[in-house]
């Protein structure tokens, strides 16, 4: 009896701290009216073809597909769906622009034709990022200050490189491969595809690049740059479509080499596929990042490097911080800062200039998300989610945490993609290192302190292709980007990135 | 009082992380509704200051005149929240603001470097009150914090608050000259657990004054120190703000790093000469649609 009293003026006690407990209410004494981006500069054609040859073509079988802004589900526009037939003529045509054009040019021509693509890029910069953000979903805000210039520095980047590679690459005779079959994600569509195509054509390769089958019209509009440019018909081709029009491309056997970025669960086909032939590969494929912070970081900065690592680009980032260890005498702090900034997330109009947290991909991606959230809760982990509005229509989610997070748990070891970041903790740095490197991926990690030595330290130690240090989400093409472990092997980015590319003797 | 004990936390502010977000906030998008409202509250939260050599009481009298009514056509304009001036001319802006909402604040303690014994800054303090401040800004010994005398900096802002008596106490912390973010962030620590009720980013003498970088270092320590102590401190950003958009860049800042309850001019102060025009230039703008040229408003 005594017992139940006590423990009820301890939860009474309890209660009234938690009220009196000073609160932080972001609301809206003063809010900012809606600044949408128009949607004029963009000019959507109701059919898009296959780029082949120089050419927009239907598909042979006369197959499209419906594409749409998923903020709204409005279908944008249908897109002809590559089948074999277009797949074999798309390489046929590489083979033929490589074989009489691209390899023989002065590789300072080829070197402008690259420069010609970021400059047009340049121009039509606006133009590139509403319709990346209208296919996508992704905010405004990024696509036009990340996606887009990051890509067009791609560009420039490599450029620079194609009259070059003698000094990339010293003691060697340099030459191309060949036709380089691509496939991307719909994640950063425009941006993956200048990963892949300005290496590609600044080496001397032509490419047969398939984007995602949710997100193919910035690819056709930079196959139009690329007709713009003067590109010799056949250098690039793109040819839309799903895992089946992949599945040709990488079995074709006119293709010398296979890039992808995309799951590890079909980057483990591709390779399956690929063993036994002379077809290069590299794969850039999933990641579940630590993002690790002591106690003597500057945290209000490690809470800005934790939110851009889990809720940049809704958390679809494959390099994404979703795992977040920190060290145990600052736990309380950190996730009280964090819960604050993340009530100050504007989620919505992808479109609107003040949104942070857009659209999520698809539908499809929005019920994995929803089924491993469901998940955590059932595990037993605690959930923390934004209070904001999710909008009726269209694919939201709002930005979400776990707390009390065991190491076991499936959102502790699965790739979510999503808005959703799992927080654990450590007591040592050994600790913090055992735990980031317990993961069958290594594609990126953070880590976040004021001390030098220790940034050190960490970084020698983390199986992980990128470590940043006091920062997370940083890209240069100068910098080479790819995976340990499960996350694939390869490099983009840089001069390791060019090693992929080219032939050496 | 245990302000020394308080001010030995190390927080440290990483430079790139603070003026990345700093600058990531100015690109928030301000238009129509929000931009009027925004402007409205900024002139609500201005300390329309003059600190020359040269102040007279006629030149404060016109000023006063400009902060009850900043735009005589459009009544529907608020009053400014404050006006600054040197302690000699205490009497005349009080006179002059007599009967208005506008407050009276007064620099002291040997302003602008701070440099002259306690005692003189607690008269100069005292003295500025009895002539009628409701609002007293302090400086900090800056060469005191820099060399790392911070219980001498700490025991002049509680004795300075003491002899505030009923007067709100604004500490300057001098930004500038404290030079790294890591310095900012202790200073203000520093200046709150001794009394301040608000912490001011500059004098106004010295570049850079208020970057918005600054601002953002001393808007998380008072939201840190509320959240420990529950205790509203003001903030005060003073120097270099000419602009409608730096001050709704300031806004922003407010709004998203310490929310509603500090977007009045209770808790949120801008110390400005010349921005008031910038202001009401915008808040026509808005309504018109043109910009008119700078003789449609006075310059006081």
């Amino acid at each position: 009896m005594s017992t139940t009293v006590k423990e009820e003026a301890r939860g009474a006690a309890r209660a009234r701290i938690e009220r009196e407990r000073p609160a932080i209410e972001f609301g809206n004494a003063w809010d900012y009216s809606p600044a949408p981006e128009s949607r004029d500069i963009v000019r959507l054609e109701k059919r898009y073809g296959l780029f082949i040859d120089g050419k927009f073509v239907p598909a042979r079988s006369g197959k499209t597909f419906e594409t749409i802004n998923p903020a709204t589900e409005e279908v944008l526009a249908e897109v002809a769906e590559a089948g074999a037939a277009d797949v074999d003529a798309a390489v046929r045509a590489a083979e033929e622009a490589h074989r009489r054009r691209w390899s023989k040019l002065a590789p300072a021509e080829r070197g402008k034709y690259v420069y010609r693509i970021a400059r047009l890029m340049q121009e039509k910069s606006r133009e590139l990022a509403v319709l990346e953000t209208m296919n996508g979903g992704k905010p405004i805000k990024e696509s036009r200050d990340v996606d887009v210039p990051l890509a067009i520095a791609h560009f420039f980047y490599h450029a620079g490189w194609a009259d070059k590679l003698e000094w990339a690459f010293p003691r060697h005779k340099v030459s191309s491969i060949g036709v380089c079959g691509q496939i991307i994600p719909w994640n950063f569509p425009l941006l993956m595809a200048a990963w892949k195509i300005a290496p590609a054509l600044a080496a001397g390769n032509t490419v047969v690049l398939k984007p995602a089958e949710t997100t193919p019209l910035t690819s056709l509009a930079l196959a139009k740059i690329c007709q713009e440019a003067d590109l010799p018909p056949g250098v690039v081709n793109i040819v839309p479509g799903a895992g089946e029009t992949g599945a040709h491309l990488v079995n074709h056997p006119r293709v010398r080499k296979i890039a992808f970025t995309g799951s590890t669960e079909v980057g483990k086909i591709i390779q399956r596929a690929l063993a036994g032939t002379d077809k290069r590969l590299t794969l850039e494929l999933g990641g579940k990042a630590a993002n690790i912070v002591f106690e003597d970081a500057a945290l209000d900065q490690a809470v800005e490097g934790i939110v851009n690592g889990i809720y940049f680009n809704q958390g679809h980032v494959c390099c994404a911080g979703s795992r977040l260890l920190v060290q145990e005498s600052i736990a309380e702090t950190l996730i009280r800062k964090l819960a604050l900034r993340v009530e100050t997330l504007r989620l919505g109009d992808p479109l609107d200039k003040n949104t942070d947290v857009g659209a999520i991909n698809s539908r499809m991606q929005l019920d994995k998300i929803r089924e491993l959230v469901a998940c955590g809760v059932e595990e037993g982990a605690r959930m923390h989610q934004s209070s904001c509005a999710v909008p009726e229509k269209g694919f939201f989610f709002p930005p979400t945490f776990f707390t009390e997070v065991a190491q076991s748990h499936r959102i502790a070891r699965e790739e979510i993609f999503g808005p959703v970041l799992s927080i654990m903790t450590f007591r040592t740095p050994d600790e913090a290192v055992e735990k980031a490197n317990n993961i069958p991926y290594g594609l990126s990690a953070g880590v976040w302190t004021d001390k030098g030595s220790k940034i050190f330290r960490m970084t020698a130690k983390m199986r992980a292709g990128v470590v940043w240090a006091n920062t997370f989400n940083k890209f240069d093409p100068a910098s080479p980007f790819g995976g340990y472990k499960e996350s694939g092997f390869g490099r983009e980015g840089g001069v390791h990135g060019l090693r992929a590319y080219v032939e050496l003797s | 009082m245990s302000t020394s004990a308080q001010v030995i936390y190390d927080r440290p502010v990483d430079q790139v992380g603070i003026e990345e977000r700093a600058a990531s906030l100015a690109k928030r998008s301000i238009k129509k509704d929000a931009k009027r409202a925004g402007i409205r509250l900024a002139i609500s939260m201005l300390d329309l200051t003059t600190l020359e050599g040269k102040d007279s009481d006629g030149k404060v009298r016109q000023l006063c005149r400009k902060a009850v009514r900043p735009m005589p056509e459009d009544p529907t304009v608020p009053s400014v929240a404050a006006v600054c001036v040197y302690p000699n001319l205490v009497p005349v802006a009080r006179m002059a603001l007599a009967g208005s909402s506008v407050k009276v604040a007064s620099v002291a303690t040997g302003f602008p470097a701070g440099l002259v014994p306690l005692s003189v800054k607690v008269e100069d303090t005292r003295r500025a009150v009895d002539m009628g401040a409701d609002e007293i800004d302090m400086v900090i010994d800056r060469g005191a914090f820099l060399s790392g005398e911070y219980s001498k900096v700490a025991d002049e802002i509680v004795t300075v608050k003491e002899a505030c008596g009923p007067a709100h106490l604004k500490v300057i912390l001098e930004t500038g000259e404290l030079e790294t973010y890591d310095n900012v962030r202790k200073a203000s620590d520093l200046a709150m657990a001794s009394g301040a009720d608000f912490i001011k980013t500059s004098t106004g003498k010295i570049n850079p004054a208020a970057t918005p970088s600054v601002v953002l270092v001393m808007l998380e320590a008072i939201r840190d120190y509320y959240l420990e102590t529950g205790r509203r401190v003001g903030m005060k950003p003073a120097g270099g703000i000419k602009t409608s958009k730096q001050a709704l860049h300031l806004l922003v800042l407010v709004k998203e790093t310490l929310g509603d309850a500090w977007l009045t001019p209770d808790l949120f102060r801008i110390g400005a000469s010349t921005l008031a025009n910038d202001l009401l230039m915008q808040l026509v703008k808005e309504s018109s649609g043109r910009y008119q040229s700078e003789d449609y408003f006075t310059k006081d």
